[in-house]
């Protein structure tokens, strides 16, 4: 494609606030008479509020408010930022008497300083019943088993009498008839984990009351205008009256899909008139904000001799934690987005999520799909390895491919019935041609396990998918005008989050209108000045609000076209814009500047040059990722150091192509985390053991493996030059690609993660005696 | 409460602060306006607040205000000279280095340090370097390789190095 801007390796434009310290992000501002909140935790997992009293705490002088249940409406809703009517139950209040974690809400204060706030918190007098918990998935449905929402209001619980928030059920042909067609029936059991966002901005809100009384709330958020809607009603105050605005966000990653903080500390400042901050400490960010749902799946596929699949069925039961935040969405996708990347006719998925007092899971990068693939990617290596099959001739074999019609995700859309999916672009072959070739895979796998010594290396591999926004259900709007200097001003409701989306945007529209990059201004996410956006998530910002800024910018050149066409009296068809300024595609050439079409457009021709649009796709194009890792286990010490880790990408075309590789680099480092050392433990009262950096290890720049980021470009026709996504698809196949090559180094599967240390010596322990270290030694 | 003053250099600038004995040196760059400075753990874990006193990288959030009396302090906003971005701020932005942008002065910083004592490192030494400034977005690949670039671009004679 010939193009100037898109496809360019730009500069953020946001870029040089970032690097200088300008004041960009949520708490980079100081408001006089700030007060800072703080809210109580719940120090039981499960327990009644039989008496709370808080005139000591609102005796201490400096102490504005304090805020039980008794204060505040009482609205069930879901903090799930989704479009509205949320598929997520409405289980959740601003205050409650009852508290089903540890870490849930049981009050807030509002103080004039952090240490008074935490004072006050420590004067609340509350009388607790404690009540038997459950903190086990595999027993919250039993019979007894404690009833976490056993309150009449809440609503679109599936089974509260048994702790099911949601329950999934769907199938593609005849499962049971796809399983007698096969040759060999394949049926393992894998367990995933809580791992937490870890986005370097903790969550923060500062809520406070303009000149006119409406209530202003800056905050670090995905999702401005669900969070508008969703204070509005739970306050009960109409939108009209609130303004959410999204300032620089120090990374998302679905944590902040979710209105956290925005309820509660606009509470406080309706209750106080005043100015306040809620901020969380990264303690609190770990238990008390949102996390991964933990999954166990059982996974069973059905194959022919020749490898051909021809029946997959994937059951799930995963937690949501205490709350239903997003339970049977991300749940959903771990079936929808996972199960057609085979091309089996018979798919069968079940899925129960259930409550747990256990903190709240969420939206994660990946969205449910980092858990199904490791299931069914670490299935299909095993299968293959018993059929006597390379992994990639497998993919090749199985793997969904242009052309074909995905009918599952019609059955398994946000909520409700969804669309089918038709596969309009397919880098995937490609993909993992280069991903092998980028690993020396043919050769390593021949000649790595042969390696003698204590560290055994090996190779593995995964083919993944995820979607484009939602299809029919994600939208956005854009609105462009032009100033005096040819320079037009970009409003979206579209929310960088730190992944490039301004950048991004305004590279569309620059491309569009035939200007420079540094000719478009950006404002986006704020619902006073910028139109509608679902949100930055569904990795749909690109294809989506992308689409709208096209659609815009489009209309927006036509107005630059005529009234070019009547400063050079030549017709609209024949004139194009580009590099700032509008020439005529016939001779003689001739030609005027975007600036001076706009001063015409403005000071003669009285007509402010603007236009808006919205967008949505009926179809969510997926983005394909091939993931290859080498791996070296030390047997000795059960240590797994990842050497190389090499990820192809179809992203459709990339915008910006360093920052789509930034996205993939961003997305595999976190999957090495899940693979190999996150997970947020709990003891057995609930309470958090490892809610700090020290404890719960992310990747550092000394942990890394060597990267290699292959962008396979294709060209999506539902998507604004081409654009798919990118940053959600790279997370899904890493765990899957180390543990299988785990299985190449040692011969030993795991199917649980991570894969910590002493999880793999374990895994030796039992499934390959031989190889017990002191047993190794004598032999070495 | 008590309080006591304090005297110090930020990014060139004198500076006598009314401080409480008790202060980190987090909270006080960030109530003066020195914004870059993040709070990203406050337990000596992220890095996000690191700042350079004396040109070496402290977390901010590790110290009490009154430990640095007398000491110059620089911040990310003290990096470039005026609009001239340092070499160091220029190649995260052309390498992709920034993403949300929240470690970023923290790693610069730490970066600057590294450079300053060893003007032409290894991957490795860089590496080492970042260690303790968590990054959630990039993988690290880019920023290391923001600070290769960088270390080229400033061209210091190699004797400075000795």
């Amino acid at each position: 494609m010939n193009t100037t801007v898109v496809g360019k390796n730009l500069r953020k434009v946001d870029g040089f606030k970032l690097v200088t310290g300008g004041a960009a992000f949520t708490d980079d501002v100081l408001l006089p008479g700030m007060l800072y909140g703080k809210i109580l935790p719940s120090p039981y997992a499960h327990a009644r509020i039989k008496r709370i009293d808080t005139s000591k705490a609102k005796a201490l002088p400096g102490v504005h408010a304090v805020l039980t249940y008794k204060d505040v409406p009482r609205v069930p809703h879901t903090t799930a930022g989704q479009a509205w009517p949320e598929p997520s139950p409405y289980d959740t209040y601003l205050l409650d008497s009852k508290v089903r974690f540890v870490g849930d809400r049981v009050a807030a204060v509002a103080a004039e300083s952090r240490a008074l706030a935490e004072q006050a918190l420590r004067l609340i007098d509350v009388d607790y019943e404690v009540l038997p918990a459950v903190l086990d998935m595999e027993a919250a449905m039993d019979a007894g088993a404690p009833v976490i929402h056993d309150e009449p209001d809440s609503t679109k619980i599936f089974d509260r009498e048994h702790n099911i928030a949601a329950h999934i059920r769907r199938e593609i042909g005849n499962v049971d008839d796809g399983f007698r067609e096969a040759d060999f029936i394949f049926e393992r059991e894998y367990r995933t984990q809580r791992q937490q966002h870890c986005m370097l901005e903790p969550h923060v809100t500062i809520c406070w009351l303009d000149g006119d009384g409406r209530l202003m709330i800056r905050t670090s958020t995905q999702v401005p205008y669900h969070c508008r809607r969703q204070v509005a009603m739970i306050l009960q105050i109409p939108v009209s009256r609130v303004r959410v605005i999204k300032p620089r966000i120090g990374g998302g990653f679905g944590g902040k899909q979710e209105m956290l903080l925005e309820d509660i500390c606009s509470a406080l400042a309706l209750a106080t008139r005043r100015p306040v901050k809620i901020e969380y400490t990264r303690e609190e960010e770990f238990y008390m904000a949102r996390s991964r749902h933990p999954q166990i799946l059982r996974m069973k596929m059905g194959v022919k001799r020749d490898g051909t699949v021809v029946a997959s069925h994937l059951q799930v039961l995963a937690t949501t934690g205490a709350y239903g935040s997003h339970a049977s969405t991300v749940q959903g996708n771990t079936g929808s987005k996972v199960l057609p990347l085979y091309r089996a006719p018979h798919l069968r998925f079940e899925c129960d999520v259930v409550y747990t007092n256990t903190p709240v899971a969420g939206a994660f990068r990946g969205y449910g799909c980092p858990q199904g693939f490791f299931a069914q990617e670490s299935l299909a290596d095993e299968i293959a390895y018993k059929l006597g099959m390379d992994p990639v001739e497998f993919h090749r074999k199985n793997a969904i491919r242009l052309g074909d019609v995905d009918k599952l995700s019609a059955q398994l859309g946000e909520g409700k019935e969804g669309l089918p999916r038709v596969i309009r672009s397919c880098g995937l072959p490609e993909c993992v041609k280069r991903g092998a070739a980028a690993i020396d895979w043919d050769r390593k796998r021949q000649s790595l396990p042969a390696r003698a010594g204590f560290v055994k290396h090996g190779v593995g591999m995964s083919c993944t998918m995820q979607g484009s926004g939602i299809a029919g259900i994600d939208w956005a709007a854009s609105f462009l005008k032009m100033n005096e200097d040819g320079s037009f001003f970009l409003q979206v409701g579209a929310s960088d989050v730190g992944a490039g989306a301004d950048t991004v945007l305004a590279q569309i529209a620059a491309e569009t209108l035939g200007v420079s990059l540094g000719k478009i201004i950006v404002t986006s996410g704020d619902t006073d000045f910028t139109p509608f956006d679902t949100g930055a998530y569904a990795s749909s910002t690109t294809i989506i609000s992308g689409g709208a800024v096209k659609k815009a910018a489009e209309k927006v050149r036509a107005q630059v076209l005529g009234v070019a066409a009547k400063m050079l009296a030549v017709p609209v068809e024949n004139l194009a814009c580009a590099k700032d300024e509008v020439f005529t595609t016939t001779k003689p050439r001739k030609s005027v500047s975007m600036a001076e079409v706009a001063l015409q457009a403005l000071y003669q021709e009285k007509l402010q040059i603007m236009d808006g649009a919205s967008h949505y796709n009926t179809d969510s194009p997926p983005p394909f990722c091939a993931t290859f890792a080498e791996v070296a286990v030390d047997t000795q010490t059960g240590r797994v150091r990842v050497v190389h880790l090499a990820t192809a990408v179809d992203p459709g075309v990339a915008i910006n192509p360093m920052q789509a590789e930034g996205q993939v680099e961003g997305a595999v480092t976190q999957g090495l985390g899940f693979a190999l050392s996150e997970e947020l433990m709990l003891n057995h009262t609930g309470w958090p053991m490892n809610p700090n950096f020290l404890d719960y290890k992310i990747f550092s720049a000394k942990d890394m493996p060597k990267l290699t980021t292959i962008l396979v470009e294709t060209e999506e026709p539902l998507g604004p030059y081409g654009a798919k996504s990118v940053s959600e698809v790279p997370i899904n196949g890493v765990a899957p690609a180390i543990a299988n090559a785990i299985f190449h180094a040692v011969g030993v599967r795991i199917r649980k993660l991570p894969i910590r240390p002493e999880d793999m010596l374990r895994a030796l322990y039992e499934q390959q005696p031989e190889l017990k270290p002191e047993e190794a030694l004598v032999t070495q | 409460m008590k309080t006591m003053s304090l005297c110090v250099t930020v990014n060139g600038e004198s500076k006598q602060w009314t401080i409480a004995p008790g202060d980190l040196l987090l909270d006080v760059l960030r109530r003066e306006g020195y914004f870059g400075v993040k709070r990203g753990c406050e337990k000596g874990e992220c890095g996000a607040c690191t700042v350079l006193v004396h040109g070496k990288p402290v977390n901010s959030c590790l110290i009490f205000a009154a430990q640095v009396e007398g000491g110059e302090i620089l911040t990310i906003e003290g990096l470039a000279q005026g609009d001239t971005l340092d070499p160091l701020q220029e190649a995260f932005l052309d390498h992709g280095a920034v993403q949300c942008g929240f470690c970023t002065p923290g790693m610069i910083l730490a970066a600057k340090a590294l450079l300053d004592r060893q003007p032409h490192p290894t991957e490795e030494q860089v590496r080492e370097a970042l260690a303790g400034n968590y990054c959630r977005c990039t993988g690290y690949r880019k920023p290391v390789e923001a600070v290769l670039a960088a270390a080229a671009r400033r061209k210091v004679p190699t004797e400075v190095a000795r």
